[in-house]
């Protein structure tokens, strides 16, 4: 089979892959590991930490909540690599730390990529791919995609593509002194903002709808709080103006750039005038020709449709890794995404994904293991309160043990929670971390008996601790039906 | 946009600014609106809104059909236009019904904690869904109409 990019996506899939003894190529067309990281962020910092010193040791599994950059490997030795290249100025590191970082795991974990290698062009022959590459013909039934959100996207706004796309934004010190126009307010137009702001004379961010902070939305899809800084700038009447405006028309003239915009909450156009304009619209997918095979996207992202186990929802055989992985949306309790667009979400999908194809594609069982009745309410607490997965990925991604006639309570590993929800046929129970509107984190207990699938919400835990009395205690009166939880003495 | 993406973001606010819920809005109020919603997409068969699972959003109909059901019989059908989940997110409780794609379905889709927020910026919206409600409870007591 064959994986298509060597960003975390692709190494971190074929990496599982290689665990598992399944055959693979995997094809770049760049000339070294590291995908994204090895342009993005401009700005030099990711914005995704990774702490050297948390109460979890560097080699143990739950040191992951606390290192969002590290590919994760199951041999001590590979894992929570970032750390030891940081030079301890800052925790989130710096974009050339993390490149770093990516081609060494693929050095130490033997990932091999065929570089330079171009994907060009597809066709199907019966239930086998055709790739068309610079490397000759590849013929799979089954092709992994990670090849990222890397096509510069521009809303269709009357004089747009005129102006330079974050992905060519020129060096800081080109903007000393400027008027700037940044067009859009999420990460990356803050992020522009916030690289430019000892620089630029003033700053200009324009969007239709509200700027959304992750301080707000508890999530990674707000704008990070290293760049609130331009944010409160504007807030205290400072050299930047944040508005919610729909952008008209930008008209480029001699001396620069008239764009003209409308508010939001009403109101007539206004005109502004700039020296610069950028567009800090985001990145599209590149499916190469996928979609004229019939892969369906949807979203201005481009991002294909699929099932819970990251299939294209339209062409069987084809998967997707990486970023690209957002598109399974999964179950959105309170319209919280998960966090498959970033590293630290989608490395637990790639090793999901990986152990998914091998054993619905080439026959390889991993083994489960059993659990004593006794064992399932303290196991499943543990997991609760320090299980990376279900901390990062929430709602998401859960712990899945079910109830099979002739073997107990068998522990199917972490697990997409919309493949438990859509599995009718599965007794047993799915536990994850849930978070809702106010903030609040708390177990989320789903129960399948008898074809009847039930939802059980614990209590919150303040210290994020579900290692208690209380806890077990509900979790075993949701587990009743199924016979497996016993109630603590 | 090539012919598997779906409606452009233009395009939806086009169709949105042609749906009753939206009817009352400014092209301007419509475009910031429309970049609160995700969009979604689901295969024929699919489980849109699941019965007794808490948390979930308000779903538009931008293409395709759905089919409200209990308990595998259909209670109603949905087209574009129509919209579901705000009795949920209204009330705080989990949905009584499952809502299952019956073709390739697209939606654009609200979290509940943003729906409050947008139907008290937008009287004429929350007017609309009020009429829509009405309607609902209409066809399903008619002896009170």
């Amino acid at each position: 089979m064959v994986v298509i990019g060597s960003g975390p996506g692709g190494l971190q899939t074929s990496y599982f892959l290689s665990r598992l003894g399944v055959p693979h190529a995997v094809l770049s067309e760049d000339d070294a590991p590291g995908g994204m990281f090895r342009r993005w962020p401009l700005f030099q910092r990711l914005i995704t930490w990774t702490k050297p010193f948390s109460p979890a040791p560097r080699t143990s599994r739950y040191y992951e909540r606390y290192d969002w950059n590290s590919l994760i490997a199951e041999e001590e030795a590979n894992r929570g690599l970032v750390a030891a290249f940081m030079d301890g100025t800052s925790y989130f590191p710096a974009r050339r730390e993390m490149e770093h970082n990516l081609a060494d795991f693929t050095d130490r974990a033997r990932v091999a990529v065929r570089y330079g290698c171009r994907w060009e062009s597809t066709r199907r022959e019966g239930d086998r791919y055709v790739l068309t590459t610079s490397d000759g013909e590849y013929r799979t039934p089954v092709l992994v995609i990670a090849t990222g959100l890397t096509e510069p996207y521009r809303p269709p706004i009357p004089g747009l593509d005129e102006v330079p796309h974050y992905a060519e934004v020129k060096a800081p010190d080109a903007y000393r002194d400027k008027r700037v126009f940044i067009v859009g307010k999420r990460n990356s137009g803050f992020e522009l903002a916030d690289g430019i702001l000892p620089l630029a004379r003033q700053i200009i961010l324009a969007s239709p709808s509200p700027a959304r902070f992750a301080i707000h939305t508890h999530t990674i899809a707000g704008v990070r709080a290293r760049y609130i800084q331009p944010f409160e700038d504007h807030l205290l009447r400072g050299g930047v103006l944040v508005l919610d405006a729909s952008i008209e028309q930008i008209a480029r003239h001699a001396a620069g750039y008239r764009i003209r915009v409308r508010p939001s909450a009403g109101g007539e156009s206004m005109e502004l005038e700039a020296d610069e304009v950028i567009a800090a619209t985001g990145f599209q997918s590149r499916l190469g020709d996928l979609p004229a095979l019939g892969l369906r996207t949807f979203s201005h992202y481009r991002l294909p449709a699929q099932t819970p186990f990251w299939e294209s929802a339209t062409l069987p055989g084809v998967y997707f890794a990486g970023t690209l992985t957002q598109g399974a949306l999964g179950i959105r309790k309170h319209g919280i995404s998960s966090a498959s667009a970033s590293l630290h979400g989608f490395r637990y999908n790639a090793r999901i994904l990986a152990r998914h194809i091998a054993e619905a594609h080439f026959g390889i069982r991993v083994p489960t293991r059993t659990l004593r009745p006794a064992d399932a309410v303290p196991y499943l607490l543990s997991e609760l309160t320090r299980a990376p997965e279900l901390w990062l990925q929430r709602s998401y991604l859960a712990r899945v043990l079910s109830v099979v006639p002739e073997r107990g309570i068998v522990d199917e590993g972490v697990l997409p929670l919309h493949h438990f929800i859509e599995s009718a046929d599965m007794s047993g129970v799915a536990v994850t971390i849930e978070l809702n509107a106010e903030g609040e984190s708390y177990p989320a207990v789903y129960v399948r008996h008898a074809a009847s699938l039930s939802e059980h919400l614990l209590s919150v835990s303040r210290l994020l601790d579900f290692e208690t009395d209380a806890h077990a205690k509900e979790l075993a009166a949701a587990l009743a039906p199924l016979a497996i939880g016993h109630p603590p003495r | 946009m090539s012919d598997n993406g779906g409606p452009t973001r233009e395009e939806i606010i086009d169709r949105l600014a042609g749906f009753a819920l939206f009817g009352d809005l400014s092209p301007t109020e419509l475009r910031a609106l429309a970049h609160s919603f995700e969009e979604a997409y689901f295969n024929a068969g699919q489980v849109v809104l699941r019965r007794g699972i808490s948390g979930s959003g308000l779903y538009v109909i931008v293409e395709g059909r759905a089919s409200v059901r209990v308990d595998g019989a259909e209670l109603n059908r949905l087209m574009p236009g129509d919209f579901f989940g705000e009795i949920a997110i209204l009330l705080d409780k989990p949905p009584s019904a499952d809502v299952v794609a019956e073709t390739e379905l697209r939606c654009l889709v609200l979290g509940g904690s943003q729906l409050e927020q947008i139907l008290i910026a937008h009287p004429r919206l929350l007017y609309r869904m009020l009429q829509a409600v009405a309607r609902k409870l209409r066809d399903t007591m008619p002896w009170r109409s």
